[in-house]
């Protein structure tokens, strides 16, 4: 397995060489030529983020008097610490530590409660003879077809009828109402060679059984990928948290970045420095799992089509 | 359906609960409620409501704004679409091309994925700040004054960029996958057949790509129209006033600061009968899509 990875490139670049007996001159200006292109690219990814970090490091005057800075400043670690520990920057009784906590739960809270519920009703839907399963089916799928922003005002009526504002139920549960991970463990588990199943049984093995020891450990990898996707989709969430938490307790760290846009209006002088380190701590957790687990979410969202 | 193992009688429904009454109570009852307030006419003051047929829907399709507004949604999502997938496509197929730094370039290119759409806005408002802006002081060099939130084209500009900026990942990383997923065969045929790269490209690997790319669209489409919210919200900075916007962007508006459930409401069945025929006709392609590989 490791020889194959390790000679493939060598391969094919002996074999692109061979196949294309141009001069040697004008294939190495092709190749100067995408690398030109994937830098520029690269960088109108990577320049306005690097802004903002070096303008993170500055206090408010000067960045209200110059705008973003390209150099390092020297007040990087006081507006960091100022945006997590001291309350009353942006919001009156919350710090940046409050909301970044708010942030894990509505992240890990959407992505877990998703792939325990999506698991399982992919299960019934896929294992099982049921009666109604087409029903079940369609009853489920159909709310591929609305977005949570298409019946927003309604929702918020509804979860605002059970008295579920302010709450992190009402934050996360609306939300896992979709039927993104279900469809993919639906498709997963057909993918799963019947002949597991029939072992599974002729050993005596009862649904359960066969859900907890073999399915799920099965399922490892792709339940890595969904918990990925899932996450960042939770921690982003904007227009629903904007609607749900009145309350500044309940702010996530992507709802204070209105706080943020609320104040740049007003006449007096922002917490430029802490609004830049706030917008950073909100980039990063999401940003840090993508590229650790770059290979896993890869999979999870091109074989998944959410 | 060929699996169906399992005979349980009590078992599949005891499991399949949780997920449906979450979709009943979180989806059903407010897409429900939303098609019965789009025929009422609510009492300002919060005393009832009165029937009024189709009136909320004769005044969206007479109002000029709304006309604007969805003018304005469309042009947008044409835009977004079309600069997001066209950069993207370029940039994964250089970077299937090269063989050195083909990894680092794939994480520098897609990282941008997981960055709030609200955050990016904010970005962007800094970047395009009238007066100390770098890309307002760049545009300025052009002399082209450039003016974030007063200048209705100029804010729909900065709307554009960072929507794009925010996308270009996701259809990089598709369109990289469905590149390296093109046989090596396939290529060399075509090497031996053809010599330019360019006419190698569109005749024999877009072609393969178009499955990809007809997914994409629907993706890119469905992002312009609902996933920007943040992005919008953070650049006309909470006051919409004479600034561009979109038609979710206006149910939002409509519904909480003009308090207007049931036009809001009857924009909202608008947009589901949009996604419907999007649905549509995504699920057509995906028939030719297994056409097609």
């Amino acid at each position: 397995m490791a020889d194959i990875i390790d000679t493939a490139p060598s391969a094919e670049a002996e074999e692109r060489t061979v196949a294309t007996p141009l001069s040697r001159r004008s294939i190495k200006w092709n190749v100067v030529g995408d690398h030109v292109i994937l830098i520029i690219g690269s960088l109108f990814m990577l320049v306005p983020v690097f802004l903002v970090f070096m303008t993170a490091s500055y206090d408010q005057i000067t960045i209200h008097r110059e705008g973003m800075q390209w150099t390092m400043g020297d007040q990087l670690g006081k507006n960091f610490h100022d945006a997590m520990f001291e309350r009353g920057g942006f919001t009156d009784t919350v710090d940046g530590m409050r909301m970044l906590t708010n942030s894990m739960i509505l992240g890990v809270g959407f992505a877990v409660g998703k792939i325990i519920i999506s698991m399982l009703a992919a299960y019934a839907i896929v294992y099982f003879r049921l009666k109604f399963a087409t029903f079940a089916f369609w009853v489920i799928f159909t709310t591929l077809l609305l977005p949570l922003e298409v019946r927003i005002l309604p929702s918020y009526e509804v979860i605002q009828s059970m008295g579920l504002i302010n709450t992190y139920t009402g934050l996360i549960v609306p939300l896992i109402a979709s039927a993104t991970g279900t469809f993919f463990f639906r498709q997963f588990f057909r993918s799963v060679p019947e002949e597991l199943v029939e072992a599974a049984r002729i050993d005596g093995a009862g649904p359960v059984k066969f859900f907890i020891d073999i399915l799920i450990p099965l399922s490892r990898t792709m339940i890595a990928a969904i918990f990925i996707i899932m996450f960042v989709f939770g921690w982003n969430q904007y227009l629903w948290p904007t609607l749900i938490t009145t309350e500044e307790g309940f702010f996530t760290l992507v709802r204070g970045i209105r706080q943020i846009v609320q104040t740049y209006n007003d006449s007096a002088i922002p917490e430029y420095g802490q609004a830049m380190a706030l917008a950073i701590i909100a980039m990063l957790p999401p940003v840090l799992i993508v590229i650790f687990f770059q290979n896993w979410f890869v999979k999870g969202l091109t074989e998944s089509d959410i | 359906m060929k699996r169906a193992v399992f005979s349980n009688p009590w078992l599949p429904i005891l499991i399949l609960t949780p997920q449906l009454a979450i979709i009943a109570v979180f989806f059903y009852w407010p897409a429900g409620f939303a098609i019965h307030s789009s025929f009422y006419l609510q009492d300002p003051f919060g005393f009832g409501s009165t029937f009024v047929g189709m009136t909320n829907y004769t005044d969206l399709a007479t109002s000029s704004e709304y006309v604007r507004v969805a003018w304005f949604t469309l042009i947008y999502t044409a835009l977004v679409t079309f600069f997001s997938l066209a950069i993207a496509l370029l940039l994964a197929v250089k970077a299937d091309n090269v063989l050195r730094g083909a990894k680092t370039y794939r994480t520098l290119l897609m990282w941008v994925y997981a960055v709030a759409p609200p955050v990016a806005g904010l970005m962007g408002l800094m970047l395009f700040d009238q007066g100390t802006g770098p890309i307002t002081q760049l545009f300025a060099q052009f002399g082209w004054e450039f003016k974030l939130g007063v200048n209705y084209w100029d804010t729909a500009t900065a709307m554009v960029i960072v929507a794009v900026w925010k996308q270009v990942p996701v259809n990089f990383i598709f369109f990289l996958s469905g590149l390296q997923s093109i046989p090596k065969s396939v290529r060399e045929a075509a090497l031996i057949d053809n010599r330019s790269a360019s006419g190698r490209f569109w005749d024999v690997i877009f072609p393969l790509l178009a499955p990809t790319a007809f997914f994409l669209l629907i993706i890119n489409i469905t992002y312009a129209l609902f996933d920007t919210f943040g992005v919008i919200d953070t650049l006309v900075q909470g006051e919409p006033g004479n600034n561009p916007m979109t038609l979710v962007y206006k149910v939002f508006v409509d519904g909480f600061r003009g308090n207007d459930l049931g036009g809001s409401s009857a924009q909202s069945v608008v947009l589901m009968l949009l996604v419907l025929l999007l649905t549509v006709f995504q699920f057509r392609l995906m028939e030719r899509r297994i056409h097609y590989t």
